[in-house]
């Protein structure tokens, strides 16, 4: 049976860091210019790590399905970045967002990783600012912090409702810089735009290319380097309805596993607390409020079954504020997967509100009596903008209708403590990855992490893989290129030979909704033995009836759907098979039959403390499980509670 | 709600373009415009016919891919709002739309209602950051940045790239894009040391994309998502012009 390394460093949790950075191989600027890198994706992660290694000397290539670096999907992210710089004075540490985040991941991370991450998030801010980040500041100059849920103290970093979008524009900043020193033999990046990656090219084991369909011409083409960062982002459209835009895509990860990468815990999906309800069968994304909402906002359902009356309506005696009456030391900020499942409760329970009773409250009544109307407003006005937008409702005057919905997935690419996948020269980064956040991340720690992994780890962390070893000369005339295309362009032709009768979203429509009815908010035995089922015969179906109208040769939008959509397909099935396999319930991850009578999730840690990475074998063979055992040296394995 | 929609659909670049018609029916005016479109092109799918080519991404408003001109106006007619955001119940039963992509030379169109916005790409490559390697920055408290400047850099930061502020211009001008750009950085103490190079760059490189001259207008800002002021163009003017003077010596 395959064994895992992670390769940590030796020593104690505080110094593997250190020791590593002390102890690696290192390469002359001279001798980085003699290194290609190929980085796939421009989010925080991919942008971050392609100027970065750009800066240091590599010759970097960078590629991006989207017209423009900036509109990658992490210019979404609304709510903020964490980092322990302390600046309150309330009590934070390195330590403390070190072991709020294992704790937040329900003990289902590597120590040393999450370590490493709370040790960087300081030099992340710092950076950010350098680059000219607009973050929030108070009358007196400096950074304004907020609190996010899981953490008890104000840590959270932000620039209005956009900090995901501001801080991209500072990694597009300094990736612009680098695609400005021209690129190649001058130095700096050289970017690649509209081109959607469709399999990467493994030479003696190690992966030394990809191949690419240029978007607008619909031309197949190759790339060789040394080595490949995947950093493109997580697969939350898995379900179809889910906050990410609507390019994003698990491809780059499905294709690097089917050619060897292992793929970790793809049932660690989270499932954000406050988005938007869904309003009916043409709904094609869904839009996260975010959490920091929560930290003035008060949920609350009805205690009657069946209300209809109007939400002001309701006197407060007939009011269930249910986080905070069940969680009263973190009340409304419970984290994600606990406020998530309350929300179904409540709606299981017949007390949901809006239409088809899929919804509660998030009410500010309270907080704008208590601070006025301006100050909310400068808060969280863009959010309350949004909402009346979409909806056509004034949260200011009748509380926000919020659900749960798919919105981040923990799961991923394994990675050792390199960053490199189970592929010698493959690496994965920011969302891509499984690495940080155990079995459900806090909020405000994405960012964080994908800044971290682009700006600070990765760069480090691929020099010993370049100066360990004499990487023989490849380049595209290789024959293991010309195989790879030979298969991509097979495909092409296949998807466009069905001339089926159903649309592409049609398919993944149906995906997501069997998927989130059988492997979403709560899981169990029957239901997922089903979904496997029921997903083969759906994928079965995809090849046989679906339109891609269109030809190869051009810009075609439904044929850049279908390859997703396929993907997805087969992600799908291993997503219900890890959490079958996954007799307990942890974070994110709710196994009914492994609950308390109030319905707390019961972790088996005798058991199932391992990550679960699935090793692909072949069309007709199921991955195979292997497991990264988890071990714990600095914290206690202990019941997570926010009571 | 039932519609008609005049849809410009060109195959590529180099192919002649031409307005089509197609009818949407059932609509719901909970849907979004492109939820609309979706329905649209779902049915066209059916029937094995290509999809209308558009432009979208994050559907929230902040990605800045989504590009329409809807009804003769940039996003269509809600103010501050992109075309992704707008629902449909801000139109009637039986009305005829007309959907068209941005019209602009530094823009030229792809395929139906998707163009080339690259030229911003090349403008930001001109001088749009501040140069400073990863790693080497001092502690974010070293300098204090006065509220109101922070505020105002983050009120030009907040520009998403759509391009509305060019295809609603009568001479496409890309000044509102460049000024939000510039004003950005340069409001802030992080920015000073490069602010010169910057402005000259950033403008040298608007003009050599075939954007046109700014001559005050106004649209815009009046079609800008994120309201983003002609204030900004004033002060662009008035960096480049102190830069030009300096720059002499
Ligand atoms: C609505 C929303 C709000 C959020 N708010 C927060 C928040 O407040 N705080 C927080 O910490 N986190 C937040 N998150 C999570 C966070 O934004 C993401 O996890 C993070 O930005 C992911 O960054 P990334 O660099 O890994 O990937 P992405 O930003 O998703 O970038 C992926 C990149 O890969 C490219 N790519 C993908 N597939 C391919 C392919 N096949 N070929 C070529 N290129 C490809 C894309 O073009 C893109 O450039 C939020 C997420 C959402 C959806
Ligand atoms: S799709 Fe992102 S702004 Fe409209």
């Amino acid at each position: 049976m395959t064994h895992l390394d992670a390769r940590e460093p030796a020593g104690q949790l505080e110094d593997k860091w250190d020791s590593f950075r002390f102890d690696e191989k290192l390469l002359s600027p001279s001798n980085k210019r003699k290194f290609r890198i190929l980085v796939v994706g421009t989010g925080l992660a991919g942008g971050g790590a392609a100027a970065t290694l750009a800066e240091q000397g590599y010759d970097v290539y960078c590629f991006s399905h989207h017209d423009s670096p900036r509109r990658a999907h992490s210019v979404a992210a609304q709510g903020g970045i964490n980092a322990a710089k302390n600046y309150q004075e309330d009590g934070d540490s390195v330590f403390r967002l070190f072991y709020d985040t294992i704790k937040g991941g329900d003990f289902r991370s590597r120590e040393s990783n999450v370590y490493r991450l709370a040790q960087v998030s300081s030099n992340i801010i710092d950076q950010c600012v350098a680059q000219g980040v607009p973050f929030t500041r108070e009358y007196g100059g400096l950074l304004a912090n907020r609190s996010f849920g899981g953490a008890q103290v104000s840590r959270t970093f932000y620039c209005r409702g956009q900090t995901g979008q501001q801080l991209l524009l500072g990694a597009y900043a300094a990736l612009n810089r680098q695609i400005a020193r021209g690129g190649g033999r001058k130095g700096g990046v050289t970017m690649f735009y509209r081109r959607e990656l469709l399999d990467i090219v493994t030479v003696e084991g190690q992966a030394r290319g990809i191949v690419v369909r240029d978007m607008v011409t619909g031309q197949i083409e190759r790339y060789a380097g040394h080595a490949v960062v995947l950093a493109t982002g997580g697969y939350s459209n898995v379900f179809y309805l889910s906050t990410n835009a609507m390019g994003s895509n698990a491809t780059a990860a499905w294709r690097a596993h089917r050619r060897g990468a292992m793929f970790a815990n793809p049932c660690y999906t989270q499932i954000h607390p406050t988005c938007i309800p869904v309003a009916g069968e043409h709904q094609s994304k869904l839009t996260l409020m975010s959490e920091s909402l929560r930290n003035d906002g008060r949920i609350w359902a009805p205690k009657r079954k069946g209300e209809t009356r109007r939400a002001r309506d309701i006197p407060e005696s007939e009011r269930d504020y249910y986080l905070e009456r069940k969680y009263p030391s973190f009340g409304n900020l419970a984290p994600r997967d606990i406020a998530s499942r309350a929300a179904k409760e409540a709606c299981d329970e017949g007390r949901g509100v809006g239409p088809g009773g899929r919804g509660v409250y998030l009410d500010f009544a309270d907080a704008i009596n208590r601070l006025g109307k301006d100050a909310i407003s400068e808060r969280y006005g863009n959010l309350f903008e949004m909402y009346q937008r979409i909806t056509g409702e004034n949260p200011y005057e009748t509380p926000f209708r919020i659900y749960p919905a798919p919105h981040y997935t923990m799961g991923g690419l394994w990675v050792d403590y390199h960053c490199m996948t189970t592929i010698p020269g493959l690496f994965a980064i920011g969302e891509a990855n499984f690495s940080d956040h155990g079995a459900n991340r806090l909020g405000a720690s994405a960012l964080m992490q994908g800044l971290a992994d682009g700006y600070f780890v990765l760069p480090a962390t691929i020099m010993p893989y370049l100066a360990g070893q004499k990487l023989s000369a490849v380049d595209e005339s290789h024959p293991a290129f010309k195989d790879i295309e030979g298969q991509v362009n097979q495909r092409v032709e296949k998807l466009l030979a069905v001339k089926g009768k159903r649309s592409v979203a049609s398919f993944h429509r149906e995906l997501g909704r069997l998927l989130w009815t059988k492997c979403g908010l709560a899981r169990e035995k029957k239901a997922l033995t089903e979904a496997i089922s029921e997903v083969k015969a759906l994928r079965g179906e995809f090849w046989e009836n679906v339109s891609v109208p269109g030809s190869s040769g051009s810009l075609n939008q439904a044929l850049e759907e279908a390859f997703r959509v396929a993907d997805y397909m087969e992600l799908g099935e291993l997503l219900c098979r890890d959490a079958l396999d996954r007799e307990e319930s942890c974070g994110a991850h709710l196994r009914t039959e492994h609950q308390t009578d109030d319905g707390e999730a019961v972790r088996d840690d005798e058991d199932y403390c391992y990550s679960a990475a699935w090793d692909w074998k072949d069309e007709d063979t199921p991955q195979e499980l292997v497991k990264e055992e988890l071990v714990f040296e600095s914290v206690k394995l202990a019941t997570r509670s926010y009571k | 709600m039932n519609l008609t929609l005049k849809v410009w659909r060109q195959p590529s670049k180099s192919a002649e373009g031409s307005i089509q018609t197609y009818e949407a029916k059932d609509v719901s005016p909970d849907m979004s415009f492109l939820e609309m479109i979706d329905v649209v092109n779902d049915t066209l799918m059916e029937q094995g016919q290509e999809p209308i080519a558009f432009e979208h991404d994050c559907r929230e408003g902040i990605c800045g891919a989504c590009s329409m001109v809807i009804n003769g106006v940039a996003h269509g007619p809600n103010k501050a709002t992109t075309t992704c955001q707008l629902y449909m119940r801000h139109f009637k039963s039986g009305e005829t739309i007309y959907i068209e992509p941005w019209r602009a030379a530094a823009f030229p169109v792809l395929k139906d209602l998707i163009v080339d916005r690259s030229a911003f790409d090349r403008i930001q490559q001109a001088g749009g950051y501040i140069s400073i390697n990863t790693g080497c920055a001092p502690d974010a408290h070293t300098t204090q940045v006065e509220k109101d400047a922070a505020d105002a850099a983050m009120s030009a930061a907040e520009c998403i790239g759509c391009g509305a502020c060019v295809a609603a211009c009568k001479n496409a001008s890309a000044m509102l894009f460049v000024a939000a750009k510039v004003s950005h950085l340069g409001l802030l103490p992080h920015g000073q040391a490069e602010r010169k190079t910057r402005v000259l760059g950033m403008v040298e490189q608007m003009d050599d994309e075939g954007f046109g001259a700014c001559t005050n207008y106004g649209e815009c800002e009046a079609v800008c998502p994120k309201s983003i002021s002609t204030r900004y163009i004033s002060r662009l003017n008035r960096d480049y012009l102190t830069a030009s003077i300096s720059s002499e010596i």
